[in-house]
């Protein structure tokens, strides 16, 4: 259930009025025939609306050759109607349960009361309303076209109707998350469309040796981490969705799942607690997984140390993966340790405040919120060879020596990358 | 032969299902129900002893009957039905004390299967996302029905150890929903307005109360003697879970809520007890692998599903569903008219 219901709706043909065809606009109409708006809801109306019903005969084809499949019952339905019912809104709800439309129904299980009464009378009444009021119901849904097509572009009508069908589902709660609390398309259509910008047009973010991830089953993305704020780990997961359409799926400390709305968002994204239970069910589970075994040392550490890697933990991301025997793509980011350089730090006001540092930066906290912008550095983000531990036999995971010679190797390919990928950038912003 | 079952905390609906439920079976010869108040409700086969399991009585019955299977219902999660935490505490830890030791004499028993719940794994931002029954709480549970029931296994993995020759079962039973059971996640999603925690949305996973009936039933009849989460596959954030069932919800902060909580408590609408809280911010997701694969049971209802029922049961709230399921369609019929 990845993808959207698409339920098409109208026809793309272009409104009346101003349209060219021979067809009066609704305002038109109203002009010229103002008994008929104006009390005419008896005889009148109907003889009025006789002469309108004629005219749309012509139309009537062109609609038969666009959907073609529902010939039988929209076709002999709008041939029936056309001469009782006549201004434009009428004749459509008979039309509408297109292809798609009839699909939508029959699919969802928890359906909404949509089809209740028939929308005819409904439809008739308001129509009848509306042109009492004066604004013509055409008026409404020329406007409503053309603000939509503003909005959405010239492929509009299904965009909005799967835009619509997201909101039915997003509200209804009938949706989809993983045990880890992973929302892929609250991922997809918010935090990546929020962080792709940034990555491609501040960043600009060069993406090399893509083709080393795998296109499936589980392998372990390890990275450095800096930055002061840890923007790399959420560039990396969205450079490796648009190159290769997977889903990274970070491992993250136990602070980042403490702290509110922080939490929240980030097992939405796919993260989830960075300890071997978890690392091992994902990479089990065939998932690209990242981590960061620099932690909170390598965001927080002052810009004078930068590009230096600091100590890997206790290497448990390697016996994961030698567990679980996944290949490690060893990944190095440059440019993330110049958004925020870190010159100061106020370490017991952090230990007041439980989180392992508070930045100072050269603009934060000196300009405020302003100091929050990162500056513009220019991002190379190299992933390595894969390294593979599938080769190791059954025990190597509890092998300490043979963890930390893995450790250390994994850690000198990402120290090595990030001098020869310094020594190709231009500057730091170019 | 038919064996002779004895099922503890029968007056509750659950245990009135279950006692009913095994009394038509045709391996179980006779079924006896215990609790300390006659069940309301007619109990068919099924031989009702009025005692109480806190005093030393209920090991005459367990002799007298030759009972071969005890199943300990009587583990309690809301203190309403037992009249207020002291009672609820006391009928938890030293109602299984005493049955345990009357169990101990029982010469005849073969199998206990004991209802306990994946409470004991507590709820902290330092929990695994799935929590498998050989994994240790991150945060001992201090308090309320997570600890008692940290209780209660201790005195069954003791009784376990002294009585080798009794299959024990342990079934963590995720949180119950369902149309008719009365559950504080039941009694939570029953408020007019719906607390949650602001700036946390917790991984739920819940069991259909057949499940639960059907798991219990299982490890009566063939239970595999060790510790096994029970759950319906499947996560549902809470936010979800509140759409789902269509009700108004309200975010609070973390200390807002304990207090909400204390005044829903006290006005006796809904337990809400601390640990709740806890489990409504971090949420908790057990690993159901070992049901399946060694206990061999399969639980019918996903988590989804059991919720669904549940919003059958709990009459709807005006939600936003509706009302953008109405736009949505007369967008769709506004555009039809279009065409015309």
């Amino acid at each position: 259930m990845a993808d959207a219901e698409i339920i098409p709706i109208g026809t793309r043909g272009r409104p009346g009025r101003g349209s060219g065809s021979a067809k009066p606009s609704a305002s038109a109409r109203n002009l010229a025939g103002s008994g008929r708006s104006g009390a005419g809801k008896g005889a009148k109306g109907t003889a009025a609306k006789d002469a309108p019903g004629k005219k749309t005969a012509p139309v009537t084809p062109k609609r038969g050759r666009r959907a073609d499949q529902p010939v039988t019952r929209a076709e002999a339905s709008t041939e029936a109607r056309t001469d009782e019912t006549q201004v434009p809104v009428a004749t459509g709800p008979e039309a509408t349960p297109e292809p798609g439309g009839v699909d939508e129904r029959a699919k969802s299980p928890v359906d909404p009361p949509v089809d209740g009464p028939e929308p005819r009378e409904t439809s008739s009444t308001t129509t009848e309303d509306r042109v009492g009021d004066g604004i013509p119901v055409g008026d409404w849904l020329q406007a409503l076209t053309s603000a939509s097509k503003e909005v959405f572009g010239d492929d509009w009508e299904p965009r909005l109707a799967e835009l619509l069908a997201f909101l039915r589902r997003r509200v209804t709660g009938d949706y989809e998350v993983d045990e880890y609390g992973f929302d892929a398309e609250i991922t997809r259509r918010f935090l990546h469309a929020a962080i792709r910008p940034i990555a491609q047009k501040w960043f600009r973010v060069e993406v090399r040796g893509a083709e080393n991830i795998p296109a499936d089953g589980g392998a372990l993305v390890v990275s450095n981490h800096s930055g002061t704020v840890p923007v790399d780990g959420l560039v990396t997961g969205v450079s490796i969705h648009d190159h290769t359409g997977r889903h990274l799926r970070p491992l993250g400390a136990d602070l980042v799942f403490r702290l509110p709305f922080v939490g929240e968002l980030a097992r939405k994204g796919g993260a989830t607690l960075a300890c071997n239970e978890d690392a091992e069910r994902m990479l089990r589970g065939g998932e690209l997984v990242g981590v960061w075994p620099e932690g909170f040392k390598g965001i927080g550490k002052p810009y004078s140390d930068r590009y230096k890697l600091q100590r890997f933990g206790r290497g448990g991301f390697v016996s994961a993966a030698l567990r679980t025997g996944v290949p490690i793509i060893p990944t190095a980011v440059v440019g993330a340790e110049e958004i925020y350089p870190l010159v100061g730090n106020l370490p017991s006001l952090a230990r007041l405040l439980g989180v392992p540092y508070i930045p100072i930066t050269p603009f934060f906290p000196l300009l405020g919120p302003l100091g929050m912008v990162p500056l513009p550095s220019k991002w190379l983000i190299e992933f390595g060879e894969p390294i593979r531990t599938d080769t190791y036999d059954g025990g190597a995971a509890d092998d300490p020596m043979l963890v930390f010679n893995v450790t250390d190797q994994v850690r000198e390919t990402i120290q090595q990358t990030l001098y020869s990928l310094l020594m190709q950038r231009r500057s730091v912003f170019h | 032969m038919g064996s002779v079952v004895l099922v503890t905390g029968v007056s509750g609906d659950l245990g009135a299902r279950l006692a009913r439920l095994l009394s038509a079976d045709p391996a179980i010869e006779r079924v006896i129900g215990v609790d300390v108040v006659p069940p309301r409700g007619d109990m068919g086969e099924v031989r009702f002893v009025r005692a109480d399991i806190r005093n030393p009585v209920i090991a005459k019955v367990i002799a007298g009957e030759e009972v071969d299977t005890v199943v300990h219902m009587s583990v309690i999660a809301t203190p309403g039905t037992a009249g207020g935490r002291t009672s609820m505490k006391e009928l938890n830890v030293i109602g299984t004390m005493q049955l345990l030791a009357a169990c101990q004499k029982a010469p005849n028993l073969r199998r206990l299967v004991v209802r306990s719940s994946t409470a004991v794994y507590g709820s902290s931002p330092r929990d695994p996302a799935m929590f498998t029954e050989d994994m240790a709480p991150k945060r001992m549970p201090r308090s309320g029905f997570a600890k008692d029931v940290v209780e209660v296994e201790g005195y069954v993995r003791g009784f376990a150890r002294r009585r080798p020759d009794i299959e024990v079962t342990m079934l963590r039973a995720a949180n119950t929903i369902g149309p008719r059971v009365t559950s504080p996640m039941v009694q939570y999603f029953r408020l007019p307005v719906v607390p949650t925690v602001l700036g946390f949305d917790a991984r739920l996973q819940f069991l259909h109360e057949d499940d639960l009936l059907g798991a219990v039933r299982h490890a009566a009849l063939d239970g595999v003697h060790g510790t096994f989460n029970v759950a319906g596959d499947g996560i549902v954030m809470l936010s979800q879970a509140i759409r789902r069932i269509g009700r108004p919800s309200v975010a609070l902060p973390t200390f807002a809520v304990s207090q909400v909580g204390s005044l829903v408590r006290r006005s006796r609408v809904a337990d809400f007890s601390p640990e709740q809280v806890a489990y409504l911010t971090y949420g908790r997701g057990v690993d159901t692998t070992r049901m399946r694969e060694v206990l061999g049971f399969e639980a019918r209802h996903t988590t989804a599903s059991a919720l669904d029922t549940l919003r059958s049961a709990i009459s709807p709230g005006p939600t936003m569903g509706r009302r953008v399921a109405v736009l949505e369609h007369a967008l769709t019929q506004v555009r039809g008219g279009a065409r015309g």
